[in-house]
């Protein structure tokens, strides 16, 4: 049986009372309640702070480029479904440097779970603006304030019908652990994205700002129905829903591919008599 | 030029079907026994333009284009205007005699009451066939299994149009001389650049290709896929290159080898994949297939100027090597020797070809290709030691690969600078200790280099000095000054990373002149053998117009200064 000692216990580089921590603890139960074991699990994860998580915990890695982390996690997937491949990298790393991969990932349905450190700040760089950051933002860098719209990932990924859509509050850890486990379960494209206090660079969305309107979404709503999806995706400002947002039935990106019936691609020989065929029809 | 082959050039609109004839008469031809390389020149449009396909052919190996007509077949006006001063003296010009074109070379043919317009090409067809000496029976077979799927009354109908224009042919004083017969007939295949690329990453075990569509790679990826069930492999269009490469490096890293191609602009937005590839120590082959540039440069036409981009790609420093094929068949074997080394030193492996050799037929003999194993994957399943240290230091620099979820072992690589095991360090010891590792790899890939061809006089008063696909041009212009009394010798390079100096430069230095071809405007390859060598090449032979270099090219430019 798989424990929560299996996943170690790392030093971090993160500042105290980041709340990253609270992730990383959310992500440990929630691999230990489904019973994964670390060689199972393999993270990907792009350049920021919130990239080197999966450095603070035992599994397979592949910590990559930034904002190249759903690309890696789609070939690793494609090339061995058998893995439960999990994404995690910041919001400027997901939705900035990676938007077009964000987009790419939520058409094609891999089934791969993103989890999106949402501090609505670059971290790692030292405080700049993100995507997320909300209008006005001030940085060092947008000494005026930010001046576009905040990008909102859970309204976008409803609207393009993904497969799963989460918002979570990283200190909500348990509510964060059972959606992270929903999101595995889950096959095919789940994006969580996880509101997350950076204590250092974001001094307007702190912790007790996140507290007081992150309110779980009623035991009776619907995540299948798509129109109330939007509307809850949207809502952001006084009151934001946590919990999983929208969620549908569409077959994961793998089941498009015949070749993969017959399991992971690793090891295969080559077929030579019909490779000698092929050529043939060069003639 | 010579009287030894045969030069055909069709010329039309795009959209005209003259690749349909263009690839049913390079067939036939192959199939009849005889030798052909095509060179294929368009515009960047689907519709309209002036496209062309020339397809020269001989009983001896041809391995060069030519650019003397010896038949010119305009399925339109401009055709004849753009290619009428390539006719050579003997040459002659097939056209419909509505074309309305007074030319003393020029045969009229009544197509029109052959059959309806869209049965023009293989009325030309047929008879261009006629004037070579082609076998009816044998073009007409050829252009049924060409037009497999096509319905029996069209079928029908081409057959007609064909016997026709063989009949009419033959019956007209005319005295073009025929290829001259070849006893046997052939099993050859007819293959360009980028089938036999795709054909020998299969043959290497290939297991998975992305890419984003762009001209002239994206044959490769059409090729693979319409292979990908038959052969067991996946092959994903993209978002863009960036995430191409990624892709790649994310299926290699779990166990597929893989593969990526592109051209020029696609290969700058790889860039940065490349040297995750080498940080992470992954296996990737990369097939970048030129084109002019700068930026967007002309979409369709050819160029090697892309050399000096690909040695230097990538941020920092690391190992790889760098592969430019010449022949058909070194694509075919040049890409199994990329997985190869791209599995041993587990790291990023080029391939570097261009338009005018991906689109280039020629008759080749088929490979042994049920002999050929796999290449040997470089992973193992079960770890030297414990725990498993994905970037364990060892002599050779080459550590043990693992894959993720095989075994109990935990992979972990990292595009941060890491430690054995993987994990981000700011250990500046292991920093450096990490790079001589990477380093390391480097002597191995040098090793194993391919010596660049040294071929002709041993004494020359000069060396030829060229890479990648200009090989069949530069080897013709140097046997035709040999004929004329010159001693040449020519040094070409299908490996043109890392140079290894002992290989040739003495090769360098035993003549009077050295002259670089190539296909770009700067002299890439001078400029690298002057720096690895410090021997200085002088003339350069440069071709930068688009189009390929061929033996007149090299000989009216070298005649001229
Ligand atoms: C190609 C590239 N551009 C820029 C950077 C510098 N960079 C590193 S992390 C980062 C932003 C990090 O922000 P986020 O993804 O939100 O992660 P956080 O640190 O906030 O967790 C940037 C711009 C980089 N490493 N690579
Ligand atoms: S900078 Fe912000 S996100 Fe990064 S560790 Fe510190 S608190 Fe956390
Ligand atoms: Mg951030």
């Amino acid at each position: 049986m798989v424990t929560i000692s299996d996943y170690g216990k790392y030093d971090t580089t993160w500042c105290p009372g980041c709340g990253n921590f609270s992730i990383l603890e959310a992500m440990k139960q929630a691999l230990v309640a489904r019973g994964l074991e670390p060689h199972q699990v393999l993270f990907i994860s792009g350049i920021g702070q919130a990239a080197k998580a999966p450095h603070y915990l035992n599994a397979n890695v592949f910590n990559g480029l930034h904002g190249r982390s759903l690309p890696v996690a789609t070939g690793a997937k494609l090339a061995n479904p058998e893995l439960t491949v999990i994404v995690e990298s910041g919001d400027g790393c997901s939705y900035g440097e990676g938007g077009n991969h964000f987009l790419a990932a939520i058409r094609r349905n891999i089934d791969v779970t993103l989890l999106a450190h949402n501090n609505q700040v670059y971290g790692l760089t030292k405080g700049q603006a993100s995507p997320t950051s909300d209008e006005g933002f001030i940085t060092k860098v947008q000494p005026g304030g930010v001046a576009s719209a905040a990008f909102n990932p859970a309204v976008v990924a409803v609207a393009m019908h993904a497969g799963f859509v989460a918002r979570a509050f990283a200190r909500l850890t348990d509510n964060l652990s059972d959606i992270i486990q929903q999101a595995i379960a889950y096959r095919g494209f789940s994006l969580i994205d996880v509101l997350q206090p950076c204590v250092s660079f974001n001094k307007v969305n702190t912790f007790a700002w996140y507290k007081s309107r992150c309110y779980p979404l009623p035991k009776d709503y619907d995540p299948t129905d798509w129109y109330a999806a939007v509307k809850t995706a949207d809502q952001w400002g006084d009151r934001i829903p946590v919990g999983v947002i929208y969620r549908n039935e569409r077959p994961p990106f793998e089941e498009h591919f015949p070749v993969l019936s017959q399991g992971p691609l690793v090891g295969r020989d080559v077929d030579r008599m019909m490779l000698k065929k092929i050529m043939e029809g060069y003639a | 030029m010579t009287r030894n082959t045969i030069n055909v050039l069709i010329g039309g609109e795009a959209g005209q079907g003259l690749v349909t004839i263009g690839e049913i008469l390079t067939k036939s031809v192959a199939r009849s026994g005889y030798s052909v390389v095509v060179t294929q020149s368009y515009q960047s449009r689907i519709r309209g333009g002036h496209n062309s396909f020339a397809i020269r052919m001989g009983a001896d190996e041809v391995i060069a284009p030519q650019e003397a007509v010896d038949i010119l077949v305009p399925l339109d006006k401009d055709t004849v205007r753009i290619h009428r001063e390539e006719l050579s003296p003997w040459g002659l010009i097939i056209m419909d005699e509505a074309l309305d074109i007074a030319d003393d070379q020029g045969i009229k043919v009544p197509f029109k009451q052959w059959a309806p317009d869209k049965f023009l090409n293989i009325a030309a067809l047929g008879v261009v066939s006629y004037l070579i000496g082609l076998d009816e029976e044998l073009v007409s077979q050829t252009m049924n299994k060409f037009f497999d799927k096509m319905d029996q009354e069209t079928v029908k109908e081409n057959r007609l149009v064909l016997e026709k224009a063989f009949r009419w042919t033959a019956d007209q004083p005319l005295s073009f001389q025929k290829l001259p017969r070849v006893s046997h007939a052939s099993d050859r295949l007819v293959m360009n650049g980028n089938e036999a690329i795709a054909l020998g990453a299969l043959s290497a075990g290939l297991k998975f290709y992305s890419f984003y569509p762009m001209t002239p790679a994206t044959s490769i990826a059409v090729n693979l896929a319409g292979k990908s069930e038959k052969m067991g492999i996946i092959v994903e269009q993209a978002e863009d290159e960036i995430a191409a490469i990624n892709m790649a490096i994310g299926a290699s890293f779990t166990g597929a080898p893989s593969m990526v191609g592109t051209s020029g602009g696609g290969f700058a937005l790889m860039t940065e994949g490349v040297s995750l590839a080498a940080m992470t120590e992954t296996p990737i082959v990369i097939v970048v297939s030129q084109r002019p540039a700068p930026a967007t440069g002309l979409p369709t036409r050819t160029e090697q100027s892309d050399m000096e981009l690909v040695l230097h790609s990538g941020h920092g420093e690391f190992p790889r090597a760098i592969f430019a094929p010449g022949t058909v068949e070194e694509c075919f074997y040049l890409t199994r020797k990329a997985f190869e080394l791209a599995e041993r030193y587990q790291g990023p492996i080029f391939i570097l070809t261009d338009q005018f050799f991906a689109d280039s037929y020629r008759a080749i003999d088929p490979f042994d290709i049920e002999d050929m194993s796999p290449v040997n994957p470089s992973y193992a399943l079960t770890s030297s030691s414990s725990p498993y240290r994905r970037y364990a230091f060892t002599d050779s620099g080459i550590s043990q690969r693992m894959l993720p979820g095989i075994s109990k072992h935990l992979v972990v690589a990292d595009s941060d600078e890491h430690s054995e095991d993987g994990h981000i360090t700011e250990d500046l010891t292991v920093r450096q200790r990490m790079v001589e590792k990477r380093l390391k790899k480097g002597e191995g890939i040098k090793a194993e280099v391919l010596p660049p061809q040294l071929q002709g006089d041993e004494k020359p008063d000069m060396v030829l000095v060229s890479w990648g696909s200009s090989k069949g041009a530069v080897l013709e212009a140097a046997s035709q000054m040999r004929s004329n009394g010159k001693r040449i010798a020519t040094l070409h390079f299908t490996q043109v990373w890392p140079l290894v100096s002992e290989q040739f430069s003495e090769h360098l230095q035993k003549t009077r002149e050295l002259v670089c071809i190539e296909g770009n405007a700067t002299g890439q390859l001078a400029r690298l053998i002057r720096r690895e060598t410090g021997v200085l090449i002088a003339k350069q032979v440069l071709r930068y117009d688009g189009l390929p270099i061929t033996p007149e090219y090299i000989l009216r430019k070298l005649c001229s200064n």
